[in-house]
């Protein structure tokens, strides 16, 4: 196994993840798309990880602003995802419990 | 922090973050999803800071309260009526920060360890780089378009022009062959040529898609901003990347196939564009034919009789705001014995389960909205239907006029409830640009109005 390409292993990953996505995303419920959208957009942002690595060397040079203007991008994306579904989950009530913040 | 911790760590964000969206299978479980997912992103964002590479915190502080701060006002000023165009916005923001980042590796990849002992990158990473940019700018451009679109910035109507597949396919060729020579030179003018082209692409892509394809553009950009992640970490060889990226990149486009199996159109019709004619083309087809309306006091008579009544919501409720209007109406009637369902189609509005945000933002109970499937069986036993700013949805020619351009499409069976109540602002087509024969059916009243002033004046009649 120790003489398996690199790039063979990052696709083992890439493809179970993908069938792993495709079971999960099925089960959500259609009511709850929007919000699914939010929360997606916002996990999408992990991309910030790649980010923060340019943007962490002391010297700035053209890698260390592209990471910065990336992780400002991200952040937005990750903070108002997050809270856009929030926002959108925390109306979903069932019956009975009306009038709460109307 | 040794790398096999970090690998730990960020098995254990994925984890949380598949966790996540196993949580939005019900409206219960879906809060503490939201919470999975922050604690997620938390774990992997403070794993990356012990990277070694990582030896100043200033720009990325100063990042994250910037992007964060800005994140969060939008999030919490947005009207829930203006969603769909904010995850649009959204998403540009993931596909641009997808070709920032592919920049920044391709600039100086010694920081993510993608050099071989001569400090020229591995081919491999090269390709799924240029791979991981092409499809974060055509999501940039693409998202940005789509944002006009739903915004009313730009006409929703599908903009065609001269010989665009054509010249789509002329793009698409050139990146993969410019593809290919970035991998065998490596060139800085390269990489930008694949970046503008890209740029371009995702306009031309978008531009030609009208406003009620809308929901399936906005699923697919989804879907490209998680593929762009993906090959974003292929690159980096980073595994949560991967694993993230293809999580969302599964969701979005298990999103965009429910949408066009709600429309009955293939993902590739969509995609080419150019269906669907501007709001208002008249159809002469039905001139002659007579149309039965009523007022506000005719449709509050209706309802109050009625011993149940099912709500169609469409995009035209969205636009006129008329959800809090509609909720208060219908707890008169619940009040009045009148028991009160809403069926939402899966295409109603600009993106998916756009109405069952919009009803639950005017507090309906999540137990009183309906899906197509659930609730198609119930109108034949329905005294009253109100359909409110849809159209299209509801066209029995669907099913019985193959040369519909919406042949085939499951539509709410609203034709056999006993009564029809119509809210619309004229006799204008839909999106589609076909009649709806319903409106010249004897039991159905329509009621010229918008939306929301129609409702509001229902509800005084019945007080």
């Amino acid at each position: 196994m120790e003489n398996i390409d690199p790039i063979i292993n990052l696709l083992m990953i890439f493809i179970l993840a993908c069938i792993i996505g495709y079971y999960v995303i099925w089960g959500v419920t259609s009511a709850l798309h929007s919000p699914l959208m939010a929360v997606t957009n916002a996990i999408s942002s992990v991309i910030i990880v790649g980010a923060i690595i340019a943007a962490g060397p002391e010297e700035m040079n053209f890698s260390s602003i592209m990471g910065f203007l990336a992780i400002v991008l991200a952040s937005v994306n990750i903070f108002g995802g997050f809270v856009v579904s929030h926002r959108m989950l925390s109306m979903f009530k069932k019956k009975d419990k009306k009038k709460n913040n109307d | 922090m040794t790398e096999n911790l970090t690998a730990i760590c960020y098995l254990i964000s994925a984890i949380f973050f598949i966790l996540a969206l196993k949580g939005l299978s019900h409206p219960e479980s879906a809060r503490n999803g939201n919470t999975m997912g922050i604690i997620a992103m938390i774990i992997a964002i403070v794993t990356t800071l012990f990277n070694p590479n990582v030896s100043s915190y200033k720009l990325i502080i100063l990042g994250i309260i910037l992007g964060g701060g800005l994140g969060t006002y939008i999030a919490l000023k947005i009207e829930m009526t203006a969603l769909p165009q904010l995850v649009a916005a959204f998403h540009s923001l993931v596909g641009l920060a997808a070709v920032f980042v592919a920049a920044s590796a391709f600039s100086s990849p010694e920081s993510y360890g993608i050099v071989d002992v001569n400090g020229d990158i591995f081919k491999s990473s090269l390709v799924e780089m240029s791979l991981g940019v092409a499809i974060g700018a055509i999501t940039f451009t693409g998202s940005i378009i789509a944002f006009l679109k739903l915004q009313g910035l730009v006409s929703g109507a599908p903009t065609t022009f001269f010989a665009q597949h054509f010249i789509n396919l002329l793009i698409l060729i050139s990146l993969v062959t410019l593809t290919v020579i970035f991998t065998l030179e490596s060139s800085a003018n390269t990489f930008w040529l694949i970046v503008a082209l890209s740029l371009l692409l995702g306009v031309l892509l978008i531009i030609p898609i009208g406003g009620a394809d809308m929901p399936v553009v906005v699923s697919m950009l989804n879907s490209y901003s998680g593929w762009a992640a993906a090959g974003i970490g292929f690159t980096l060889s980073n595994h949560l990347l991967i694993i993230v990226g293809s999580l969302v990149g599964a969701s979005g486009a298990i999103l965009s196939y429910i949408m066009c199996k709600g429309m009955n159109r293939s993902f590739i019709s969509v995609i080419l564009g150019g269906f669907g004619v501007e709001e208002g083309a008249a159809v002469d087809k039905n001139q002659n034919k007579t149309v039965k309306t009523g007022s506000a006091d005719d449709a509050a008579f209706i309802m109050s009789n009625a011993s149940n009544v099912i709500i169609v919501p469409g995009y035209g409720m969205a636009v006129a705001q008329a959800q809090h209007a509609l909720r208060e109406m219908c707890d008169i009637l619940k009040k009045n014995d009148v028991t009160v369902k809403y069926a939402i189609h899966p295409v109603a509005g600009r993106m998916p389960g756009h109405m069952n945000v919009l009803l639950a933002e005017a507090n309906v109970p999540y137990d009183e909205v309906f899906e197509l499937d659930e609730i198609n069986s119930e109108f034949s036993n329905t005294d009253a239907v109100f359909v409110i700013g849809a159209n299209d949805i509801t066209n029995p020619a669907a099913k019985t006029d193959k040369s519909s351009p919406i042949y085939g499409m499951p539509i709410l069976d609203v034709e056999n409830a006993g009564t029809v109540l119509f809210v619309k602002r004229s006799m204008a087509s839909g999106y589609a640009g076909v009649d709806n024969e319903l409106f010249f059916r004897d039991n159905t009243m329509m009621l010229f109005s918008d939306a929301k002033k129609m409702v509001e004046d229902i509800v005084k009649g019945m007080n």
